[in-house]
């Protein structure tokens, strides 16, 4: 008998395939969660391969905190032009401007909550009844019980305790008025398997995942990117150093990685040999050990 | 390390497995036990289980505690939910569908089993096989997981004693010849002390039938879809409407099952319709045949009208088409089944109508006796029953293909995901 087999990322990309098609067919008015970061760029790769050779049947939407890195906003701004896709920018500093969102305050204040309320606020704004995001199972205690497809009540929130059965490859995307969803295709994907995938299928990054210069500064053990809007503490001083983002999130709670990893080869090794969680580098999750949990249930993400 | 490499990612096969047990039976330490000894566990993870051990007042590291995700569980101790966990080997990437196994939690066990290629059942070696066992393996078997491993752990707490582990191996053997489970497998642990989980234990050095780890890594998986009867549901049809590909029409879909191979003859159904297969279609290029689980696009010599809901098979082997279907059904709602209303079926990429004409009989799920005096489905009810649908489905005996052949039923008025089942 002929070999009939996939390895596990062909069945993972079709796995996320078959989920990403499901919305198409489902929803009348989705969007795909785009944040410059090798997740959504992957989502992205696969929902350009669902539909091919038809372009992208829903925008992108980026919400953009205003502090992001500059080689984040030309890989998205270069990559939407590539594919032919219709971009959305959700304003973090309007919804600021519009009192809708209030400014954290002292050294460690991040706009990463407030991202919350604007994401809503653009959903209702251009009725999306669905959002996909880049979201994997692998990341963080709460997501290991997240649905692909999650339903979310009329403000957005997710109810843990109440989730709706998901079997086989059966995704129940009904809902009332009101109602939206949150389906994430690349749950079952980890980090690992994100880096094969990438170098598998050779897609371009933005170059702040490789090794770079850069002006840092440590705080409890972390290096963070020097920019205009970070407040250092008298202790803290600035150093050159050569880093690489392992996960990007906005400025202020990324954590840069001490590399010279310079291909996806090398960045790959650096993986398999680390001994710290992506999401161990990222400042959001450290606040308490159900940081994730409450603000899944606000609407994060 | 070196195992990881770049060049490793092409011999990586997928393997999805689901343990049921409860905390009594050291479920959770047993998957502690599996990420930490195959290094799948990072400092930060360990660093913040040791703390919170620490708080408890537990002697030991409570590797019970990185699997128990939300606050509630952790205050209260329990898994409430089906939680995926992910680790690797060299040789495997594995999902583990972790459940709750108490019997008010029979339908987070149905989740978890659906997906799975293996069920892990664990068994307390100084309880032997209980009503727990039968249940488990009882569901085990309805969802047709095709590979069960029977793990009889504490063996640390019966002196790792051969003879306690031969009589509930017996003993397990015998109740699964009275129900379907074909393939199975036994492994004397101790995932406390981590005998036979990756390291092979040297307190029982009479067994030498490879470690946990060592069966999931070489399990034989190849065979688990069907690849015989050719099935694909149509999920969307691709039109891109563009001047470069002004008429393209593509049906894109998941294989279900068989081998589908460019020029074969194809039949569309309801309509009943033949064509022949033009084009197989991905984004990096055409390819010359597919099967499951692959997503793909397919192309036909004929301009025929074919939407989401239809199933492309072969003229020679079709499947069963029907307005009337018999299936075993697990509850999952508080609210329970009604036969007088009308619920949203929902089947492969199909969405219909349907009531539930006759409870036939429920399954008491822990002596697995068929009951007929009382028709009341509830939460967790498994159930045999008869269906009428609105329009006619395309389907085949979940056994035959687990795909084809299992449905989820819907509350319209609530939107609610009620009920599952498996058609005979």
């Amino acid at each position: 008998m002929e070999n009939y087999r996939l390895n596990h990322l062909r069945e993972l990309e079709s796995e996320s395939i078959y989920v990403i098609r499901e919305v198409a067919a489902q929803f009348e008015r989705p969007v795909m969660l785009f944040s410059g970061g090798k997740d959504s760029i992957v989502m992205v790769h696969l929902a350009r391969k669902a539909f091919a050779p038809a372009k992208l049947p829903f925008p992108l939407l980026h919400i953009d905190t205003g502090h992001n890195f500059q080689e984040t906003l030309d890989y998205r701004d270069d990559l939407v032009k590539k594919i032919g896709a219709q971009l959305i920018v959700g304003s973090v500093q309007e919804s600021i401007d519009q009192g809708r969102a209030v400014e954290e305050k002292g050294y460690n204040a991040s706009r990463n909550v407030l991202q919350t309320v604007t994401l809503l606020d653009t959903i209702e704004k251009h009725k999306f009844d669905v959002a996909m995001g880049g979201a994997r199972r692998d990341e963080e205690k709460a997501r290991a019980k997240e649905r692909f497809f999650s339903h979310r009540d009329e403000f957005g929130q997710w109810d843990p305790k109440n989730q709706r059965p998901e079997l086989w490859n059966i995704f129940n995307g009904r809902k009332n008025m009101g109602e939206h969803f949150r389906v994430f295709p690349i749950s079952n994907w980890t980090e690992m398997d994100v880096w094969q995938y990438i170098l598998l299928e050779q897609i371009e990054m933005p170059s702040i995942y490789y090794t770079h210069q850069r002006e840092v500064f440590c705080r409890d053990g972390n290096w963070l990117a020097v920019a205009p809007f970070m407040k250092l503490k008298d202790s803290e001083k600035v150093e050159l150093k050569t880093v690489r983002c392992r996960t990007i999130g906005d400025i202020t709670c990324t954590g840069l990685t001490l590399s010279t990893a310079n291909s996806l080869e090398e960045i790959i090794d650096e993986i398999a040999a680390t001994r710290v969680t992506e999401r161990g580098s990222r400042w959001d999750d450290k606040r308490s050990d159900a940081a994730m949990e409450d603000r899944k249930k606000e609407g994060y993400f | 390390m070196e195992s990881f490499s770049h060049n490793g990612y092409l011999d990586m096969e997928l393997l999805r497995f689901t343990t049921a047990g409860s905390v009594d039976d050291g479920k959770s330490t047993l998957i502690g036990r599996l990420l930490y000894d195959s290094k799948s566990i990072f400092e930060d993870q360990l660093e913040a289980v040791k703390k919170a051990s620490i708080q408890k007042g537990n002697d030991y590291i409570n590797l019970a505690l990185l699997t128990d995700g939300l606050r509630s569980e952790r205050e209260q101790g329990i898994t409430i939910d089906v939680a995926y966990r992910y680790f690797a080997t060299p040789k495997r990437k594995f999902i583990i569908a972790d459940t709750p196994g108490h019997v008010q939690y029979t339908r987070n066990m149905v989740t978890g089993a659906s997906t799975a290629n293996a069920a892990l059942i664990l068994i307390d070696a100084r309880n032997g096989v209980t009503e727990q066992t039968h249940r488990h393996t009882y569901i085990a078997s309805l969802l047709q997981i095709p590979h069960i491993i029977v793990c009889i752990n504490k063996m640390d707490l019966v002196d790792y004693d051969q003879k306690t582990y031969e009589e509930i191996r017996d003993k397990f053997a015998q109740f699964a010849q009275t129900i379907d489970v074909k393939d199975f497998l036994f492994v004397p642990i101790s995932a406390l002390k981590g005998d036979n989980v990756v390291d092979a234990s040297a307190n029982m050095p009479w067994y030498d039938n490879g470690t946990l780890m060592e069966i999931l890594e070489t399990l034989h998986i190849e065979n688990d879809y069907n690849f015989t009867d050719a099935r694909y549901p149509v999920q969307y049809v691709i039109r891109p409407l563009t001047d470069e590909h002004h008429d393209y029409r593509g049906y894109a879909g998941r294989v279900a099952g068989g081998v589908f191979n460019k020029g074969d003859e194809v039949i569309v159904l309801p309509s009943g319709i033949k064509s022949k297969i033009s084009s197989i279609d991905t984004f990096n290029g055409e390819i010359d045949k597919t099967f499951p689980p692959m997503s793909v696009s397919l192309s036909l010599t004929d301009d025929i009208d074919i939407c989401r809901g239809d199933m492309i098979a072969k003229p020679d082997n079709m499947p069963e088409v029907s307005q009337d279907i018999e299936a075993t059904i697990c509850w999952m709602n508080q609210k329970p089944l009604n036969t007088s209303r009308k619920y949203v079926l929902m089947h492969t990429s199909n969405e219909v109508k349907c009531m539930v004409k006759e409870i036939i009989c429920k399954v008491n799920v822990n002596t697995l006796e068929e009951i007929i005096d009382d028709k009341e489905v509830g939460l967790n009810t498994i159930a045999k029953v008869k269906i009428r649908t609105t329009k006619p489905l395309i389907f085949d005996a979940y056994k035959r293909n687990r795909v084809t052949g299992s449905f989820i039923l819907i509350d319209e008025a609530t939107n609610e995901t009620i009920g599952v089942g498996m058609i005979s």
